[in-house]
């Protein structure tokens, strides 16, 4: 057995299937702005993010959004080597971006709550914990090249 | 950490919704905890956790009832949780860590039950407020 189980597999990926992931990477983003005002520290360049609509409506925190989420997305066609996909990524963060990793697991239990609230009953138990576990896996792939 | 006047009538507004289903919000938060962080199960080897079972909805209702107590007493949680807090400190004992993992689910729980109110204001709000009680919580550990 890989990272994922065959089942939680099906599960992660009957889902993702679903998701737009550009606008779900704007929300997910926007939400860790709002919710964790501190993560804000990484965009000072991005204009106004005075308010939760400014932050939900401004253009660069959307596009930022979307290009994370299209890097997650693409892990997921490697779930078995995560740490392989994201290691150039992983330098890329420590070394240029200067990023704590707890941003990370962070912005990972704000995507969960994005898919819950766009999915609704689907996100289940059971989809939730497949989940949890991409999510972890992808934080942990992205600390991993940290000196 | 402490909620804005905007905060507490979200977190109001809101759990006039969630109370008429609190149990099941309750329940659904535990089956959460347990199948994301199995290592939670550990402070439950006497209950039965399959899901829909008689232990799991009547601690889901338990645990439902006492963020009902923080939210009836919102300018007072720690007055409202003190019982709460010296079970947690002296009997229960749960890490420290485990109130993340609940105060989690319970998020995700009512974002996929009440999608028109979970808002990013909902979310920041509903996320310090499940803070501040994981705080009154675990205030007289030591």
């Amino acid at each position: 057995m890989g990272f994922l189980t065959a089942e939680e597999k099906g599960l992660v990926n009957g889902l993702w299937g679903k998701v737009n992931v550009d606008e779900v990477g704007g929300e997910a983003l926007g939400r860790l702005l709002v919710v964790y005002p501190w993560t804000q520290r990484f965009f000072q360049s991005f204009g106004d993010l005075s308010s939760a609509d400014a932050i939900m409506g401004n253009s660069k925190v959307k596009a930022h959004g979307k290009k994370v989420l299209n890097s997650f997305s693409d892990g997921l066609k490697n779930i078995d080597d995560l740490k392989g996909a994201f290691a150039k990524l992983s330098e890329l963060h420590c070394d240029k971006l200067h990023v704590d990793p707890e941003n990370f697991r962070l912005l990972g239990n704000v995507l969960v709550c994005v898919l819950a609230h766009h999915f609704g009953h689907e996100f289940n138990p059971q989809v939730q914990a497949a989940f949890q576990k991409v999510v972890a896996g992808v934080a942990s792939a992205l600390a991993h090249r940290y000196h | 950490m402490s909620l804005t006047k905007a905060e507490k009538t979200i977190i109001l507004s809101m759990w006039g919704k969630i109370s008429t289903q609190a149990d099941a919000v309750g329940t659904q938060a535990l089956e959460r905890l347990f199948a994301s962080y199995p290592q939670t199960k550990t402070y439950f080897p006497h209950f039965d956790l399959r899901p829909g079972s008689a232990h799991l909805r009547t601690h889901g209702a338990k645990v439902a009832a006492a963020l009902g107590d923080a939210v009836k007493s919102i300018d007072n949680i720690a007055g409202a949780l003190s019982k709460l807090s010296e079970m947690h400190a002296y009997v229960l004992r749960v890490d420290p860590v485990n109130f993340k993992l609940l105060s989690h689910c319970l998020l995700v729980t009512v974002a996929s039950h009440f999608p028109a109110d979970f808002t990013a204001d909902a979310h920041t709000a509903w996320d310090k407020f499940l803070s501040i009680v994981s705080c009154v919580l675990t205030e007289k550990y030591r």
